[in-house]
């Protein structure tokens, strides 16, 4: 079944006409390892330069008997391998250090050992494209498409189970009755001359415009386009490639049918509270009702560091970094009044965390995004703040 | 083929036994004054001495398993490295006697008051680390035994019988080696640090072990060719084919090394992390850079050339450098315990270089003395020796 399917694509595509272009090669086939590395010895030692040995595998010692100088592909490799490690240090480099700085698990910016796989694949990726590339640069003879050996009966054989030679008649040396007697005389149960193909490329001297191979271009890329198309936006989203998207889970904000009251958050236990936020004794009264607690944190350096890095996150957009209702939202919120009048100036320390705590006016609460001793280190501050926005003449005096 | 066997001169032995006992004295001082250190010196001798003896028998089965050509000509001369391994059964029982020395989780009023070791104690104790190492003896010694004496018989009549059933017990053997190896190397190395994991440790160690085995082969097959001890018509294609291996061994070991490295790294979590610190406080952080320079960087780029694996003189200047960086690779994993905060080389551990050097002299002697250097008969034999690239 499978066979004759073959067979039919054979018979459609890859059938061999006769070619009718001029000789190209001459060509022999052999059974035997053995023997084509006796074929391969015989031909370079008769001074022919142009010939090739094709085989199934690779047959351990031909490079010697076809007396082949060492290759210079690993050259092109190394530099190739190179390349792709620099421009791979330099891609992650621009990307993480210099473009879109990120700060992933608290490493630096740009690190190399975060970089090194990403090197290392660009390396052996970087440097396999351009042997792929020299490749068919070299063995097809850009700008051909194709070797002139592609196509025939030889190569058939020399790809499944036979080890084939061919010599190049445009070697020096080429005489046609000459080589193929050679062969016959090595042993070979075939020599063919392969012709070159005469292909109808219409207006166009390059194979590489033929409609016929841009067109293949044109239909390989739309339908690697429309697969991959497909798989992300179509595939995934069916059965059962979605299953994961329709598991029972908890959506913030949404109902819920699992819990009897119909919400998807749940309320804290009654009679608890949540870590770090103690219930606010004065919470919605007014500032007469509001005991004097005095603050319970010392003046020290830290106190002070801490209570200005949250003033200038929290308080400072409206109320400005001194404290004077310079606002940096330009407007777009009511100015607060400025927090060295004499009435914040007097204000017990109680009175100001009370404010900061229930809201004033247009003034949120903030018991929820500032902690407890966060706010009494604000305090803290602000007082150094009053201080330090009223310095007096005599104050530079001293030391 | 022409080979003839040729004994070894006997100044291998001489050499070899003086150093051998001289450096057998440096640990007895080394017991006396210091006896913890000279417990962790014996312990980097042994593990050393696994990795060629071990991985020496492990390139044997690798030859059997893929049936490789090439490699047949020195098969032999791994052969007699893996003959380290009766030596190592008896090696093993100092180690019994320094395990409260070397292995913090030994001890059981430790082990009390660490809830870490207490989770790992039914792995970690005394009774099953014993019958651990016992066991992965017993398979060394056992393939050791069936696997050589396939191959001796084989030099006699050439049957193929014996190929087959090498084939047989490498494959066998295939995985038990990779089983006993990470065992070998948690028990013996990752243990000193009892708080410390890492899944990959078993390969690393595995890793160092090919290298160390293929370049004690690399370093003895150019010695004996250039000694006219093996076949004339042994070409440098075949040499090729070793250093290659080498050279892949020591990109697998970096890859590895690597791996390790980045995971701890990247995930930085505190019980991981610690291990890496230890190896980079003090002039700790000298010896882990040049493992990198020494062990990857330089050997690579020296290696990487075509010429460079058929040069000789090039092969018996880098099989050596092999061996001393898997050493020093052994040595940065094993003495972070002892020296904490930094690297220290006394006179005690003189006796690494002299123990290890005396004894593969004194044991390759001894053990090729009853044998050919070439497994004469084996049926690959002349297509090993034909082998070209």
């Amino acid at each position: 079944m499978i066979g004759k399917i073959l067979k039919k694509f054979d018979d459609r595509f890859l059938k061999s006409e006769p070619r009718t272009g001029d000789l190209f090669a001459v060509a022999a086939l052999f059974d035997t390892p053995d023997q084509i590395i006796h074929a391969a010895e015989k031909v370079s030692s008769s001074g022919y330069k142009k010939f090739d040995v094709l085989t199934p595998y690779p047959v351990h010692g031909m490079d010697d008997a076809m007396a082949l100088k060492q290759s210079k592909i690993g050259w092109v490799a190394l530099l190739a391998g190179m390349s792709g490690t620099s421009l791979a240090f330099l891609m992650i480099w621009w990307m993480v250090g210099v473009n879109y700085p990120n700060i992933f698990g608290g490493k630096p910016f740009f690190n190399l050992p975060a970089s090194i796989p990403i090197m290392f694949e660009l390396t052996v990726l970087i440097s396999a494209l351009t042997l792929v590339g020299s490749l068919i640069a070299i063995f097809m003879k850009l700008p051909n498409n194709a070797n002139p050996i592609m196509d025939t009966e030889f190569v058939k054989r020399v790809t499944s189970d036979k080890f084939g030679i061919y010599i190049e008649a445009a070697d020096a040396k080429f005489k046609l009755e000459e080589v193929r007697a050679m062969f016959e005389e090595l042993g070979s149960f075939s020599v063919s001359n392969i012709h070159e193909a005469v292909y109808d490329l219409g207006d166009t001297k390059n194979p590489l415009l033929s409609n016929k191979f841009v067109g293949a271009i044109v239909v390989t890329s739309l339908v690697t386009v429309g697969i991959t198309y497909f798989v992300l936006n179509v595939l995934l989203f069916l059965p059962p490639f979605d299953w994961m998207h329709y598991q029972p889970r908890v959506d913030p904000q949404t109902e819920s049918k699992f819990f009897k009251d119909g919400f998807g958050m749940r309320r804290p236990v009654e009679g608890t509270v949540a870590r770090g936020f103690m219930p606010y004794e004065f919470k919605g009264m007014p500032d007469s009702m509001v005991v004097a607690t005095p603050n319970p944190l010392p003046v020290t350096q830290k106190v002070l560091d801490l209570g200005k890095k949250r003033f200038d996150t929290y308080c400072s957009p409206c109320h400005g970094y001194y404290g004077k209702g310079d606002s940096r939202l330009r407007g777009q919120f009511p100015v607060p009044p400025s927090l060295h009048s004499v009435k914040v100036t007097n204000w017990k320390d109680a009175n100001i965390y009370h404010v900061i705590t229930n809201g004033q006016n247009t003034m949120p609460s903030y018991a929820s995004s500032i902690s407890r001793d966060d706010r009494w280190a604000i305090i803290h501050y602000l007082r150094v703040l009053q201080r330090s926005q009223n310095a007096l003449d005599s104050d530079l005096v001293g030391k | 083929m022409d080979y003839i066997k040729k004994q070894l001169p006997d100044s291998l032995t001489k050499t070899g036994g003086i150093m051998l006992v001289m450096g057998i004295l440096i640990l007895i001082m080394a017991f006396i004054f210091t006896p913890q250190r000279a417990f962790f010196d014996y312990l980097w001798i042994y593990l050393f001495m696994v990795s060629i003896a071990v991985g020496s028998l492990a390139l044997v089965a690798l030859e059997y398993l893929v049936g490789a050509t090439w490699s047949t000509p020195f098969r032999r001369i791994s052969e007699i490295f893996a003959s380290m391994i009766p030596v190592l059964v008896i090696l093993a029982i100092p180690l019994f006697f320094g395990i409260h020395d070397l292995f913090h989780w030994s001890h059981a009023e430790v082990v009390e008051h660490d809830a870490v070791l207490t989770a790992k104690s039914p792995y970690l104790n005394v009774e099953f680390f014993t019958a651990r190492t016992f066991f992965c003896l017993l398979i060394w010694i056992m393939f050791f035994f069936l696997i050589t004496r396939n191959s001796q018989k084989q030099d006699e009549d050439g049957d193929v019988k014996y190929t087959k059933r090498n084939i047989t017990l490498s494959t066998i053997f295939a995985p038990l080696f990779i089983v006993t190896i990470t065992i070998a190397a948690i028990d013996w190395a990752m243990s000193l640090e009892p708080h410390w994991f890492s899944t990959i440790f078993g390969v690393y160690y595995f890793a160092g072990t090919v290298i160390a085995a293929l370049a004690a082969t690399t370093f003895a097959s150019v010695k004996l060719k250039e000694g006219g001890y093996l076949d004339s018509a042994l070409g440098n294609d075949s040499f090729y084919s070793l250093g290659t291996l080498m050279f892949a061994f020591n990109i697998f070991w970096a890859y590895i090394a690597f791996s390790q490295f980045i995971l701890i790294w990247y995930a930085d979590l505190p019980e991981e992390t610690f291990w890496l610190i230890h190896r980079w406080d003090g002039s700790w952080k000298f010896v882990s850079l040049s493992l990198l320079f020494f062990h990857f960087i330089i050997p690579f780029l020296i290696l990487v050339g075509r010429n460079a694996k058929t040069n000789l003189q090039l092969l018996k200047v880098m099989a050596p450098w092999m061996l001393a960086a898997h050493a020093l690779d052994l040595y940065w994993l094993i003495f972070p315990t002892l020296f904490v905060g930094n690297a220290s080389f006394g006179w005690q551990e003189l006796s690494f270089p002299l123990v290890v050097i005396g004894l593969s002299m004194v044991v390759f002697k001894m053990s090729a003395n009853k044998k050919n250097l070439m497994a004469v008969k084996d049926p690959k034999m002349q297509a090993g020796l034909d082998f070209h690239l």
